[in-house]
């Protein structure tokens, strides 16, 4: 299943940036496509990239959402709230595991032989924060003199963006390098201490920035395509423990908003059949042993 | 006693928030897509923003 998952990070992946005509162009894809939400964060401005990012398009949204508003245009967000939400109603942060293509970046890097580290787990609330200040408050409240604030997240923070089309931007418009700035540089330093950080940490982004992950995190409990945890099979052995990559425990909380259905602890930890993935609470494995709990013994 | 396949499937009931989460964001997908929200989106979309790369 691990190489299942891995093929549609691969093909996600380039579905959603399938533009290979840039070296030619020397720009940014331009036709229609554009107006499919990607499911994961994959920068628009990447010159690859054929579909729009929602956290960029909510952002620039809210932060010309004074100015829209002036001119008769309700442009609140809700095509993109409404397309990333019933992403997140189907498959929650699934879409993080199995669908973004900087997760699977990081997952790259963390492959590289060296020392690993744990990510303490209040580390993750941070991304809670990230999603509510630089996504949506601050595009918001601080405008300029015309009324239009600036997307916060992708002009200060985001690391995918960076890598995926700042550099490659300065690569294909030289005359581009004379406009680097402090805000490049500071980009730059976040983008390098995240994909370091990958190295030694599982998905330290995803678990403790990522905006996208934070507004899918709150399907955890909701969306359709889930795992399943039986009490009656669970040892609490917790070897599902020490498989997950995003450091839940998943025999203490099955519904746990960092799970991201990666399918480790169904597929590589648990022996006694406790996990199973399920649509709508129908499940879609089943138990290859006998269900009877006298089997347990 | 085995439980066979169609047993066990039918042990769990349905969950029904998804079915009502769901439906909701796509209600509020149409009506972004009534308002003409994707035509603004697509136009952000297809200019590079350098700002917003960290750029510029």
């Amino acid at each position: 299943m691990e190489t299942v998952r891995k093929w549609v990070q691969v093909i996600v992946g380039v579905l959603t940036n399938s533009s290979w005509s840039f070296p030619f162009t020397k720009s940014i894809y331009q036709g229609p496509l554009k107006v499919i939400c990607a499911p994961g964060l994959n920068c628009y401005s990447c010159p690859a990239a054929t579909t729009y990012c929602p956290l960029g398009s909510i952002q620039q949204l809210l932060a010309g959402l004074r100015f829209s508003l002036e001119n008769g245009q309700y442009y609140f967000g809700f095509s993109v709230i409404g397309s990333i939400g019933v992403l997140g109603g189907l498959f929650g942060r699934m879409i993080c595991g199995w669908a973004c293509p900087f997760g699977f970046i990081q997952e790259l890097l963390h492959k590289i032989p060296s020392r690993k580290f744990r990510i303490p787990r209040l580390l993750s609330y941070g991304k809670f924060m990230f999603l509510l200040l630089f996504v949506v408050v601050l595009p918001l409240v601080l405008v300029d003199d015309f009324g239009t604030g600036s997307p916060w997240f992708c002009k200060f923070i985001c690391p995918a963006g960076t890598l995926e089309a700042g550099l490659p931007m300065l690569f294909l418009q030289p005359n581009l390098r004379n406009t680097i700035g402090l805000l490049f540089l500071n980009k730059f330093v976040i983008m390098i201490l995240f994909l370091t950080w990958a190295v030694f940490a599982s998905r330290p982004f995803c678990r403790t920035v990522c905006p996208l992950g934070a507004f899918y995190a709150l399907f955890s409990r909701v969306r359709l395509i889930k795992l399943h945890l039986d009490e009656a099979r669970c040892t609490n052995c917790k070897a599902c423990h020490h498989v997950c990559p995003m450091g839940v425990k998943f025999n203490e909380s099955p519904d746990d908003p960092e799970c991201i259905t990666c399918l480790a602890c169904m597929n590589k930890a648990c022996q006694f059949d406790a996990i199973s993935l399920e649509i709508g609470g129908i499940p879609l494995t089943v138990p290859s042993k006998d269900l009877s709990p006298a089997s347990k013994s | 006693m085995t439980l066979t396949t169609r047993d066990f499937r039918k042990k769990r009931p349905l969950r029904k928030p998804p079915f009502v989460v769901i439906p909701a964001f796509l209600l509020l997908w149409l009506i972004g897509v009534a308002t003409g929200e994707p035509s603004r989106v697509l136009e952000q979309a297809i200019q590079v923003c350098l700002s917003c790369i960290g750029i510029g």
